[in-house]
């Protein structure tokens, strides 16, 4: 296995000094290159005649100047990527190199994460809010299974993610595989492991284009080190065109058997999980709610503006005659018709039961949801009559009516706790909004730990302002997701926001120093609980079904003694960062502080010790 | 005689404060309440304990019994439920000193007097 150009660069000292080193010289540093032990020879007359312009130097004959992952790069050009996360691993060496020489560290630029599970975590929230998928880099074996959960998580989440993963390249046997996606092929949508720089073009343009064919997903190709290293002898190399597959649209008939059970409906509900993929997804979910005056329970990603007067399920007492689920897990009837409308209908393989189980439906269509909103609209435009008109309009001033009330209702629960130390939930989302609320936000973390309290007090309203939860619910994944949707949203200059769970952010602290590194504007507020809550109260759950009393329940569950100081692992990583804070009444003025430097274009940290929901 | 009643209210009021103290330890450490009920004891997916509108005997008797499984479900099925706490785990005079903790616990204000709530209503 030729592994020269690697080994070489490793060992040389000095750009120019590797220009005039004679074959056999070059040899000899070969050998040792790859345990990077190999010193460069003292420049010679002819190196420093180079140096200095004096001399045409002839190219020596161990020079690969045009080595196969520079072809590798002019492909993953044509990709439009903007950005490679990997930490750094030798089974890609040549494609690094190629990426940040041949290619310019541009389109895509390189970041450096200190984790696999925090370069793909970066990329799933990088795709939620770009709708685009960000590359990552794996080595081997190992790398490999550093990002399985991030995997995981990605694809049950149906976010795209290319990856690449190097092969046959690592000095430690045990880093290769004879069949290295094997590991993780259960959640990943497509792999293949090409021979050839064209068969690699083809692969890498047909996972990209599988990846982001809904339901998306995750997609791998690996390459071997000696086609990235070796110099391109393969002629009529051609880099494809990247022509991207239609998302499925319903079939007119199917389509215009859910709009009779729609507009027929006395009492419809619109779920909507994964639906809204983009901006216009989310316009045309307002456009048919509108239209049959239905109530629209969101969930998973914004599919709808949730002070909107039918965001949610009708209010109490509402008895839905009809459910339409839109990517989402299909509800269970309880007396209502269910129409089903799912990409995920289509493609179904998982050994993992990251799917619901089984659910009777009277409608099942195998379909994207956002690609079939249009003529869904269309066809129960055609059906309502001037009756149903003046039908909806009543259920949907009362539907409002409701909404109102539960808002109300949510607001009183706002004041619980309000002086509370630790801080509570409700005053810290309370604190935030008034200071965040006339800028271009975005929400870039769940809100599932923090007692939903951002979307009951704040008003979301845009497709990019929440990317939802880890998919698989893998923990680890919601700081390097903040970060990378974070990373999507500096190009638009928007404020991005991470209400940050302390277990989670211990899986991957790492990632806040690339947000520094990288220059990633980002406002952390840690909601810092002191535990693994959630697991906390299981084992008290379990210990009371058990009548063994509380007394042992924090062994294992909590985060004291020490208690974590996150405004100094923050500062240590190179960020801006303030807390421990368990006064409610300093959160104000530490926010308006840590916002500030966000707006100036850097990562700040801060910590408020809080309530535990 | 004025002299003894005011020694009995004396005594009686430290005994509250004695019994409210030794309640907090055992509501934030020993039996963790604050794990669903918050330290403030009106936070998180518990129920919301402050202002308390039970009465002592009331408290303890759901403390003791919060609510029957239903016949045959499963452990998961009572997710999220109060688990019971039997006298083996749970004196009499531990119910109620953390009953005499949580009365002493603030409400808080309402949302309407709260300036940044009065702006997030509907």
């Amino acid at each position: 296995m030729a592994k020269s150009r690697r080994g070489f660069l490793k060992g040389a000292a000095a750009g120019a000094a590797v220009l005039t080193v004679k074959a056999p010289e070059a040899k000899a540093q070969k050998g040792g290159g790859r345990g990077g032990n190999a010193t460069a020879p003292a420049p010679t007359e002819a190196q420093l005649a180079a140096d200095t312009g004096a001399a045409k130097v002839a190219t020596p004959p161990w020079v690969i100047e045009r080595p196969g992952a520079d072809f590798m790069v002019d492909v993953i050009k044509a990709l439009n990527i903007d950005y490679v996360a990997a930490n750094p691993g030798t089974s890609f060496g040549g494609l690094h190199e190629s990426l940040i020489n041949h290619g310019g560290n541009k389109m895509p630029e390189f970041l450096t994460a200190c984790h696999e599970e925090s370069a793909v975590a970066m990329a799933h929230g990088y795709a939620k809010i770009e709708s685009k998928p960000m590359l990552a880099l794996l080595h081997g074996t190992v790398g490999i299974q550093h990002a399985s959960m991030a995997i995981y998580n990605a694809y049950a989440d149906r976010t795209p993610v290319v990856m690449i993963a190097g092969n046959w390249g690592a000095a430690i046997q045990a880093h290769n595989a004879q069949d290295l996606a094997l590991m993780i092929r259960d959640t990943i949508k497509y792999d293949d492991e090409p021979k050839t720089l064209n068969a690699f073009a083809d692969s890498i343009m047909k996972a990209y284009k599988i990846a982001m064919t809904p339901p998306m997903g995750p997609v791998l190709v690996v390459v071997d080190e000696e086609l990235q290293e070796k110099a391109i002898t393969e002629t009529n190399l051609r880099v494809p065109r990247l022509s991207l597959t239609q998302p499925p649209a319903g079939d007119a008939g199917s389509v215009a058997e859910t709009a009779k059970l729609l507009v027929n409906a006395q009492s419809p509900l619109i779920t909507a999980q994964r639906a809204a993929r983009t901006a216009e997804g989310m316009r045309l979910l307002v456009e048919l709610a509108e239209l049959l005056q239905a109530p629209v329970n969101s969930s998973e990603r914004m599919n709808f503006p949730l002070k909107h007067a039918l965001a949610g399920s009708g209010g109490q007492g509402y008895q839905p005659d009809v459910i339409l689920c839109l990517e989402a897990t299909p509800a269970r009837g309880r007396g209502a018709k269910v129409v089903n409308i799912s990409a995920t209908n289509l493609y179904q393989k998982s050994n993992f039961q990251d799917e619901a189980r089984y659910t009777d439906v009277d409608f099942d269509m195998g379909a994207d949801a956002e690609a079939t909103l249009p003529a869904l609209i269309e066809a129960c435009r055609k059906l309502i009559t001037a009756d149903r008109k003046r039908a909806f309009e009543e259920r949907g001033a009362k539907i409002g009516q409701a909404h109102r009330r539960a808002r109300a209702a949510l607001i009183e629960q706002a004041a619980f706790g309000w002086d509370a130390s630790p801080v509570s939930l409700n005053r810290l989302c309370a604190e935030l909004w008034p200071l965040i609320k006339n800028e271009d936000w975005s929400l870039v973390s769940w809100e599932g730990f923090i007692g939903s309290w951002p979307t009951r007090l704040w008003n979301f309203d845009k497709h990019y302002q929440y990317i939802g939860g880890q998919g698989a619910g893998g923990m680890g994944y919601g700081a390097p997701a903040a970060v990378g949707a974070a990373l999507a949203n500096r190009k638009y200059g928007r404020l991005s926001v991470s209400i940050q769970t302390d277990g989670d952010l211990n899986y991957a602290p790492l990632v806040l120093w690339t947000a520094a590194h990288h220059k990633i504007p980002l406002l952390t507020i840690m909601h810092n609980n002191r535990a693994y809550h959630q697991e906390l109260m299981h084992v008290q759950r379990q210990a009371g079904l058990s009548n063994r009393g509380m007394e042992n329940c924090h062994i294992g569950t909590t985060l004291i003694n020490p208690e974590i100081d996150y405004a100094t692992v923050a500062k240590g990583y190179g960020l801006y960062s303030e807390g421990p804070i368990t006064d409610p009444k300093n959160l104000s003025a530490a926010f308006k502080r840590g916002i500030e430097r966000v707006k100036k274009g850097e990562p700040v940290l801060i910590d408020v010790v809080t309530q535990p929901r | 005689m004025k002299l003894a009643l005011l020694v009995m209210l004396a005594f009686a009021g430290t005994s509250a404060a004695q019994s409210a103290e030794s309640g907090k330890a055992l509501f934030n450490t020993k039996f963790r309440c604050y794990s669903c009920h918050g330290f403030s004891g009106q936070n998180g997916p518990g129920a919301k304990l402050v202002p308390m509108q039970m009465t002592e005997a009331a408290f303890m008797a759901f403390v003791r019994q919060p609510r029957a499984p239903a016949p045959g479900s499963s452990p998961s099925g009572q997710q999220n439920r109060m688990p019971a706490y039997t006298a083996k785990t749970m004196t009499d005079a531990e119910l109620k000193d953390i009953f005499a903790y949580i009365k002493t616990l603030p409400v808080g204000p309402a949302a309407k007097d709260i300036p940044l709530l009065k702006e997030a209503q509907p």
